[in-house]
């Protein structure tokens, strides 16, 4: 290996190291500057630290404990020199410098500090997409760069939000902290509804040219499963664990070869991840047990998790136990209940009792004026009058929903299926003229 | 990208591991579990209680263990679910790390094939 090689290589390590170590060291490091933007720019010191010594040096043992401690080295350094840095860390100046700098941490303060980010980066005063971003940079080591692509908006706007988010966070003097018991439940549901957006959006993608974004699915599913260690007592954290591993143990099946969609029935059972099934269900399990432990009924994403587990059990979809899939939905709709829910148990109804019981459910919701804009709700729409023979009806619903889809993957496939519908139309339209 | 690392050591020179090592095993194996990055862990049974179907020609034979000259077996496994592959040779060298000079141990860091 030439030089050049092995400096690259070790470049690579040390940024590895880096971005493993991210999360905590910005974590940690805001608790003891009481300040994300300082607390950024002292990891990322670091990290200059790092690329200087590491190389030649070697990896320290505790990469982790060396980049803390250097990162704090720079505070100090930077109270002795800059003095407007200095009036922002009046308070805390004292105790940098007076700190012992190889005290070891507690083990669990590190935790601690990944869940206070974690509540900080969810707060509901964040808009929604803020609160995404946020999530992904702060806890996820995702660069701007990294997280625009994945929501394909431009590097500025995902840049704006983030300085945006961490203004707001100051200005309204956002505690980091984790929220007593009290408020925990209700924080708790914006950290885990963050967490969810980020897996749908890469499960099927709003916008955009894929159906599925790999690699954002993978991001949440790892923000899920280290949530689920740090408040491994909250069932609805192992109940998201859980639907997001049955969820993303279907990705494989999900897209055909010209990354086309591949609906659920029509995927390709064995390609289904049997070991994110087992671990989705092993954290049902958890989810369930905890619960009960603590005589709480199960939540929505246990129920959800619950629906998906039925589906992962069937072999074939001809097994699939839509009697109780269509059970769940019910509990679901009367315990949380929301139109896609409805529309959701409309499908479940269907297979159990019939396509028209299933239309009688949307065309509620349609009657309602509900869903309007939502290509899903047409889609299932076309379905079942589809099976109702009523092809002429089902081109319009699945043209409509192609309308409203903002994906080009699923909007070649329901525009396939209004074709398909006009077929059969002019077919049964033939048979019909031919019969009189 | 999901990374499997294979551990091989030689059965007739590791030794037993003793208390210590597997306390701090356990503690990189809980620092993978809380960083969302272990899919998967497990030792293997020693290689004296394996079986090995051979095929050749269409003629399989079965064959029990002990297979006392089998040298460099695969002794445990770790499925690790990670950004890249630098970062699942970071979380392995972690791994490997906590053995005492006592040992001579290697993993083997393979990718495993996933849709693109």
């Amino acid at each position: 290996m030439s030089p050049d090689q092995s400096a690259e290589q070790a470049r690579r390590a040390v940024e590895t190291v880096w971005r493993m170590e991210w999360p905590r060291l910005v974590a940690g490091l805001t608790r003891v500057v009481g300040d994300i933007d300082a607390a950024e720019e002292l990891a990322q010191d670091a990290l200059v630290a790092a690329l200087e010594q590491w190389p030649r040096d070697g990896v320290p043992p505790n990469p982790g404990g060396w980049l803390m401690l250097t990162a704090k080295h720079r505070a100090i350094d930077r109270v002795r020199r800059n003095q407007t840095f200095a009036r922002k860390l009046a308070e805390l100046g004292h105790e940098l410098v007076t700190e012992q700098p190889d005290s070891p941490e507690p083990d669990n303060a590190v935790e601690d500090d990944l869940l206070r980010m974690m509540f900080t980066a969810c707060h509901p005063v964040l808009p929604e997409q803020a609160r995404v971003a946020l999530t992904l940079r702060l806890l996820g080591g995702l660069t701007t760069e990294e997280i625009a692509r994945a929501f394909v908006v431009t590097e500025s706007t995902v840049a704006q939000r983030i300085v945006r988010a961490k203004r707001t966070i100051a200005a309204k003097r956002v505690p980091y902290e984790v929220p007593g018991s009290d408020e925990l439940p209700e924080r708790l549901n914006s950290v885990l509804a963050v967490v969810y957006l980020i897996f749908n959006e890469g499960y099927s993608a709003t916008t955009g040219n894929d159906w599925v974004r790999f690699e954002l699915c993978q991001d949440a599913l790892r923000l899920g499963r280290v949530l689920a260690e740090l408040l491994p007592a909250e069932p609805e954290v192992h109940g998201l664990v859980a639907l997001l591993e049955l969820q993303a143990s279907r990705l494989p099946a999900r897209t055909g070869p010209a990354n086309d969609v591949v609906l659920l029935a029509d995927q390709n059972r064995s390609r289904w991840d049997r070991l994110l099934i087992r671990r989705g269900l092993a954290a049902l399990g958890r989810a369930n047990a905890v619960a009960r432990d603590r005589s709480l009924p199960p939540g929505s994403y246990a129920l959800q998790a619950a629906i998906a587990a039925v589906h992962a059990m069937a072999a074939t979809p001809g097994d699939t136990d839509w009697r109780r899939i269509a059970g769940l939905y019910a509990v679901l709709a009367e315990r949380f209940p929301s139109p896609i829910v409805e529309l959701n148990r409309a499908v479940a109804v269907s297979k159990v009792h019939g396509p028209a019981a299933g239309l009688d459910l949307v065309d509620t919701l349609v009657t309602a004026g509900v869903l309007d804009t939502y290509h899903l709700r047409y889609a299932v729409r076309g379905d079942l009058l589809v099976q109702l023979d009523r092809y002429e009806e089902a081109r319009a619903e699945f043209t409509r929903a192609a309308e409203l889809t903002g994906n080009k993957a699923e909007r070649a496939l329901l525009l396939d299926r209004a074709a398909a519908s006009a077929r059969r139309a002019s077919v049964a339209g033939e048979i019909r003229s031919g019969g009189t | 990208m999901r990374y499997m690392m294979l551990i091989h050591v030689d059965p007739a020179t590791a030794p037993e591991p003793d208390a210590a090592l597997m306390e701090q095993m356990g503690k990189v194996i809980e620092e993978m579990t809380k960083a969302g990055v272990l899919l998967d862990t497990n030792g293997l049974r020693p290689i004296t209680e394996a079986t090995k179907i051979t095929q050749t020609g269409g003629k399989q034979t079965v064959i029990d263990g002990p297979f006392t000259e089998s040298k460099e077996v695969v002794g445990g496994y770790c499925i690790l679910q990670t950004k890249s592959k630098e970062e699942a040779v970071e979380w392995s060298a972690r791994f490997l790390a906590v053995h005492g000079p006592e040992w001579d141990i290697e993993v083997e860091i393979r990718q495993i094939a996933e849709p693109a």
